[in-house]
């Protein structure tokens, strides 16, 4: 318990640092950066406290909207996730969500993306309609949405493959 | 009663969800209007430590790059200077350069993005170095942006890549101005609005700060002409700037501080009251 508790916080810090210091400079094709910090709602554990869980996302997106500059758009593209990955999880994984049986290291490729697949669109479209904040700019979000979800679910998927741990 | 806290308790988890939308989402829309973006920024001393730890990092990749641009500008401030010697006797107003009394604050760049809508900058002095907020803020080039908001030792910059940036500039040419905002989409080109269809517009012309307020000094220098077109009522030109600046990769920048701004604003706001 008290390893888990502290392997939760190093997660939390790594993605952090690691989201704004490599990937928010990364303006592929000048302006697609991948989001990754998300994992650590995608991975948080079926069975964790709610309260806590929105929280916690909270904070965390908060911390990337303070080295962003960016107000509290991603704050709230994170709670927004956090609030519905029940939903999410229960399209996707049916009955074995149901008796909390769910690890996310043993499920198959397919349901796997399709659950990373929902969560980061969620997230991208709250995300850039936030920051855009403007109906006349709607193709542009769409774009932006699209693409860099596509470049995210890459690199998460990428990122769940190489630090899958052995043991669990 | 009982309903009532049976019902908080129960819904907990569905409340707590909105109140944190409530405040978040009173965050974004804050970080939407200027001067109204304080408490989540950058400038607190954590992110600004964590970025100044990084830059310390970061800038020993760009010293070849960025010596050759500081030999440039002494040139170019030599050459100035052995101008104003040779005649010391006339005593003319120079109307290309600075009429006012400014002073210069030399800073660094610690944070720039450019690919969202709202772009900061953060500098790496504030308040006890002399940066005060609505100082503007230039390379050697042309200019970046205005300053926002100050901790003690950190500044945070409204990059001219900002949808909430206003900047007066007009036609080095000619008297005509208009105001520099930018459409979001290309770092490198921002938009001047509402000059005037009296103005006379080549591909190429030189667009330039024009010291309307006291913010910016005149004469300093923001871009090209790329394009232009009227409007659709055919009353004010819409041009496409092409900066000088690139605004990608800024490196070192200059806070202008306005001597004289307490006494002009003062004046401005003596008129207005009456």
């Amino acid at each position: 318990m008290n390893n888990n508790v502290l392997l939760y916080i190093g997660r939390f810090m790594i993605l952090i640092l690691v989201q704004v210091f490599i990937l928010n400079n990364i303006n592929f094709l000048g302006y697609l950066n991948p989001y990754i910090y998300i994992i650590f709602i995608l991975l948080a554990p079926i069975n964790i406290n709610k309260s806590l869980f929105l929280f916690l996302s909270f904070i965390l997106g908060l911390t990337v909207d303070m080295f962003g500059d960016s107000g509290g758009v991603h704050a709230t593209a994170c709670i927004v996730i956090t609030y519905l990955r029940p939903v999410v999880l229960r399209s996707v994984f049916g009955l074995s969500y149901e008796f909390q049986t769910v690890k996310l290291s043993k499920v198959g490729f397919g349901e796997r993306l399709a659950y990373v697949t929902l969560i980061v669109f969620i997230h991208h479209i709250i995300l850039f309609s936030l920051e855009r904040f403007n109906f006349s700019h709607t193709l542009l979000i769409a774009k932006k949405t699209l693409f860099s979800s596509l470049f995210s679910i890459i690199v998460i998927m990428l990122v769940l493959v190489l630090f899958r741990r052995k043991d669990s | 009663m009982q309903q009532i806290i049976n019902f908080l308790i129960r819904n907990k988890n569905f409340l707590l969800f909105l109140l944190l939308l409530f405040i978040s989402l009173l965050l974004t829309i804050q970080s939407h209007s200027y001067h109204k973006s304080k408490f989540i920024s950058s400038t607190n001393f954590l992110t600004g430590g964590v970025y100044g730890w990084r830059y310390s990092i970061n800038n020993y990749f760009g010293l070849k790059k960025e010596n050759e641009r500081l030999l440039k500008e002494n040139e170019q401030l030599r050459n100035q200077i052995s101008r104003f010697t040779v005649d010391t006797s006339a005593a003319y107003i120079d109307t290309t350069s600075f009429q006012k009394p400014f002073t210069f604050i030399k800073t660094n760049v610690f944070k720039n993005d450019y690919s969202k809508m709202d772009n900061y900058i953060l500098l790496n002095k504030g308040e006890k170095d002399g940066i005060e907020p609505d100082m503007g803020v230039i390379t050697d080039k042309g200019i970046v942006g205005i300053v926002e908001n100050t901790s003690k030792g950190y500044s945070r910059v409204i990059s001219i890549l900002n949808s909430n940036s206003r900047i007066n500039a007009g036609l080095k040419k000619s008297n005509q101005y208009g105001s520099l905002v930018w459409n979001g989409k290309d770092p490198n080109i921002v938009q001047l609005e509402t000059v005037p269809r009296q103005a006379i517009l080549k591909k190429g012309d030189t667009i330039i700060t024009n010291g309307r307020s006291t913010i910016f000094p005149r004469g300093i220098g923001i871009g090209t002409i790329l394009n232009y077109k009227l409007d659709e009522n055919q009353s004010y030109f819409l041009i496409d700037v092409l900066l000088f600046n690139d605004m990608t990769n800024i490196g070192f920048t200059y806070a202008i501080k306005s001597n004289d701004a307490t006494e002009i604003k003062s004046l401005e706001n003596l008129k207005t009251d009456e």
